[in-house]
């Protein structure tokens, strides 16, 4: 039986090892704030980290994130406070909301990466996620927010 | 008229002297009050409800739905505002579907319209109310009471009492009539909310990943289903094998959903489900399943050859929708004759979260979770589907992950509540994409012709438009081949132009998909078409496209179709608060106009474009700057948006749909495209029905005009006129003319 790690609770999942994780998480664990978009890894709505990268959840086995490390959107943050939900919340970036957890965790993932990313690293790194709405220019102004507080934080720490 | 009862008085004679809050409820919500039924009839406005508990507690229903616009938000403010309610002692409750409230039916850019008024005046109602409740605490003149940040404040002495210890009182009063007279309405300075930037209500939630959409919904003991359907519109199951199916772990049973003959409407099309016992192990039985189709009648639709049926129709007369001077006359006396042919494809709503609904059925009732954009009418469909009494179906409606018109259909709802009674269990239906995609209720595929005659200095002097499309209509109703007054509004004959001789035709198309509303629905087409047309004759006659669209739309004037024997129905508003009004158009053109950089020198291969569009009854004017390769790959820099949708309530979302609509109309204009072959979808994902990714994001400006004019459409008007400017672009920049979408980017290449 499977076992995996989601947002630091061990789970032993009794199912298919090749269910796609994103199932997993959503009608065996209940937890919702991963969604379904596609199925193929081509709209990113159902972006975690695995091991703290962006990975689309719908085209993970189960089998083999076994022994790995999974975060959700639940997971990202205690209360909201992630430097992308926050600068997220400060641009009311949402408008039906649905693609956001995805597009939230794959930001986060290139804040990570890339701390203080140029347009273009921004561009390539979303263009992955699809919003229906349209909130790509939202997003990429909550990003360039979001990684300025980052590197003020940054700095300010290393005064410190 | 707008009538309001205290509800909260009944209650208390029904319940006794416990009851403590104050409840109103206007309206339509009479009909379960007999007293009131009778003096009122059976009225259907607007309606709301309004709690107040004794903490202070202010609940107002959404009973629009949600689904990315910022309606859960704009209207509980306009109440709260008038209410003087502190907007962090508010909480907004979604509403079932259940007739009590209205309509419900949140399409047609309309809610904002529609209910401005009726929470102004469910505010104001309880305002007063309370304020009148102080005054009789305080014995006092309640001309001296005034209500303030919730609570109400004595002018003279200062002294003040909070909403929630005026409830009880305020509970007994009577209610004021909603007249000028007996009812107060804030100042517009006074407003603490309309017209300012207010976060939506569920931010957190969706930062969070706690907002609960129709696809989360989980309940006891719920079984999941996936559906497969007939590849082909119409037709049906001969017979099928479920061995294969039954054997994939998970899967619990097979069971076939009857077919609804053609048009089947917003009923279920039929097909066999797989239940199991999660959504993967649904979908991996589905693969195993043998199925014979009898295919039907639709099994020869095919696009390629369709659309030149469009085409051959649209150039032939059509039946006459509107027609001022002599046409043909004017045509054939035209110093330069014009003319262009359009063409705009089926397109697919693709919401980022597919249909889905769970039902339950126990005792002969059902209970539904959906996303739907119209739960009402849901609720309808379920009981005729389940031979139910609609009193015992209850729709909860969720938030909806994206609609844009697919989600007032309601045959998925009904297929998990179908499904629900059929195996006396709980029950989730999960489209995948690829049905979404292939089974949708398409936009309508497109063909027009457009003339023109102008004279020696180039002024428009004749203008013949013939559109032919495969009508909404016939997704209910058989054999109807004509656009219906609704349909053919929407950007056709409501031409702004100052032109002395028109003519507007429609011709005959057969429907061979569903097809359905879809974001802005015929505008998309019509814009592009007209938008396009306007810049064409702009070219013919040597003009900048500005000036010559001033010149166009002419004289500032109020345009009265229905004297010139047009039957118009704008949007079901009345004309005499929402005519069309060229000054309008005007305002919103010059502000684009002023924005974006009008004239001002620009690289090679780079143009701006202009379009401007009055649909929803808002006025909006995009001007697009566009950059093209010369391997023909378009960029789009810049796109400034200005709009005229009378009073704002929320601009922070007012702007958010405008910029959302230039991603969509770039998602019509340059990817999206379903084709239909053997009467198959060919496309079937993200990976081959394109859309708008972050990568084309233009910088997107939003010009709001200040108007007190009576709010307007928001949602959908941003989407027309947004393809044409960027085409309109395309010319500047290239000199290629697009008439047919999505654009072919090897049609632009340098040569």
């Amino acid at each position: 039986m499977p076992r995996i790690s989601i947002n630091g609770v061990a789970h032993d999942i009794d199912a298919d090892p090749q269910m796609p994780l994103l199932w997993v998480i959503r009608d065996i664990l209940g937890m919702t704030g991963t969604k379904f978009g596609c199925g193929v890894g081509a709209c990113g709505a159902c972006t975690v980290h695995i091991d703290g990268s962006a990975t689309r959840s719908c085209m993970t086995a189960l089998a083999d994130v076994a022994g790995h490390e999974v975060t959700t959107i639940e997971g990202l943050s205690a209360d909201g406070s992630h430097p992308v939900q926050q600068a997220w919340v400060a641009h009311n970036v949402p408008q039906c909301g649905y693609c956001q957890a995805g597009q939230i965790m794959q930001a986060a993932d290139l804040m990570k990466q890339t701390p203080n990313p140029s347009e273009q690293q921004i561009i390539d790194a979303m263009s992955g996620n699809i919003c229906r709405c349209g909130t790509y220019q939202r997003i990429r102004a909550a990003i360039t927010a979001a990684t300025d507080l980052h590197a003020s934080t940054q700095s300010s720490s290393k005064a410190r | 008229m707008t009538h309001i009862i205290n509800l909260s008085r009944r209650d208390l004679l029904k319940a006794g002297a416990g009851v403590s809050a104050l409840v109103l409820g206007m309206h339509a919500g009479l009909r379960e009050f007999p007293v009131a039924q009778a003096a009122e009839g059976a009225s259907f406005e607007p309606n709301v409800y309004l709690g107040i508990d004794e903490t202070g507690l202010v609940t107002i229903v959404a009973h629009r739905s949600e689904m990315g616009t910022g309606i859960r938000t704009g209207l509980p403010m306009v109440l709260a505002d008038e209410l003087e309610a502190d907007w962090s002692r508010v909480k907004v409750l979604q509403a079932n579907g259940d007739p009590k409230y209205g309509d419900q039916n949140t399409d047609g850019s309309r809610s904002m319209r529609q209910f401005y008024q009726t929470m102004r005046v469910a505010g104001a109602t309880a305002r007063q109310m309370l304020e009148d409740a102080a005054a009789l605490t305080w014995h006092v003149d309640p001309n001296e009471c005034h209500a303030r940040n919730h609570a109400v404040v004595h002018t003279p002495t200062g002294r003040q009492l909070p909403f929630g210890d005026l409830v009880k009182l305020a509970a007994g009063l009577p209610v004021p009539s909603d007249d000028h007279i007996s009812l107060h309405f804030k100042s517009p300075q006074a407003r603490r909310y309309v017209g300012k930037p207010v976060p939506i209500v569920d931010l957190h939630d969706i930062v969070r990943g706690q907002a609960k959409y129709g696809i989360d919904t989980v309940l006891p003991g719920m079984k999941y289903a996936s559906i497969e359907r007939c590849p082909v519109y119409g037709g049906k199951v001969r017979s099928f094998d479920s061995k294969a199916a039954l054997a994939v772990p998970g899967v619990e049973q097979v069971v076939e959903v009857p077919a609804t003959p053609a048009p089947s409407g917003f009923n279920p099309l039929g097909g066999i489900a797989v239940i199991a016992n999660s959504t993967w192990a649904a979908q991996q039985g589905r693969l195993q399943l043998k199925i014979d189709w009898d295919f039907g009648a639709n099994a020869g639709y095919d696009t390629t050859s369709y659309r030149k049926e469009l085409e051959a129709t649209a150039q032939k007369a059509g039946r006459v929708v509107r027609a001022e001077g002599d046409v043909d006359g004017a045509l054939q006396s035209a110093a330069k004759r014009v003319s262009a042919d359009y063409f705009v494809p089926h397109y697919s709503h693709a919401p980022m979260e597919v249909p889905a609904a769970a039902a339950r059925v126990e005792n002969s009732k059902c209970e539904v979770w959906a996303p739907s954009q119209n739960p009402q009418g849901a609720r309808t469909t379920v009981a005729d589907v389940l031979s139910l009494k609609e009193s015992d179906v209850t729709i909860h409606t969720t938030l909806l992950g994206g609609a844009f018109g697919r989600k007032s259909k309601h045959d998925f709802i009904a297929e998990a509540a179908w499904l629900a009674q059929k195996i006396g269990a709980p029950v989730k239906v999960t489209w995948t994409r690829e049905d979404d995609i292939q089974h949708d209720y398409f936009h309508a595929i497109c063909a027009q012709h457009i003339e023109a005659g102008l004279d020696g200095n180039g002024a428009a002097t004749a203008w013949l438009h013939r559109t032919v499309f495969p009508p909404i209509e016939a997704t209910f109703q058989p054999s109807v081949t004509y656009g219906t007054a609704g349909e053919l509004q929407q950007g056709f004959m409501d031409v702004p132009y100052a032109i002395a001789n028109v003519r507007c035709e429609n011709g005959p198309a057969q429907n061979h998909v569903r097809i359905g509303w879809y974001r802005s629905v015929f505008n998309v087409p019509h814009a592009f078409a007209v938008c396009s047309f306007a810049d064409e004759l702009a070219a013919a006659a040597g003009r900048d496209p500005v000036e010559y669209l001033r010149e166009l739309i002419g004289p500032a004037r109020i345009i009265d179709l229905r004297a010139i024997g047009v039957d118009y129905p704008n949007y079901g508003a009345p004309l005499d608060q929402y005519p069309i009004d060229t000054a309008r158009l005007h305002g919103v053109l010059d502000l684009a106009v002023a924005n974006s950089g009008w004239g001002e020198a620009l690289p090679q291969r780079h143009g701006r474009g202009v379009a401007v569009h009055r649909s929803f009854l808002t006025y909006v004017a995009v001007v697009a700057h566009v950059a093209i390769g010369n391997d023909g790959q378009i960029a789009i820099p810049r796109i400034d948006m200005a709009v005229d949708c009378g009073l704002v309530v929320n601009p922070d979302r007012v702007r958010s749909q405008f910029e959302g609509a230039a991603i969509m109309a770039i998602s019509n204009a340059l990817y999206s495209n379903i084709t239909a072959k053997d009467g198959r979808i060919e496309q079937s994902n993200f990976t081959d029905y394109d859309v708008a990714r972050t990568d084309i994001t233009p910088e997107t400006h939003v010009h709001i005009v200040e108007s007190s004019a009576p709010p307007a459409g928001v949602g959908e008007p941003g989407v027309p006129p947004t393809a044409p400017a960027i085409c309109n672009a395309i010319f500047a920049a290239t000199g290629k003319r697009i008439r047919a979408l999505p654009i072919d980017p090897s049609e632009l290449k340098s040569t």
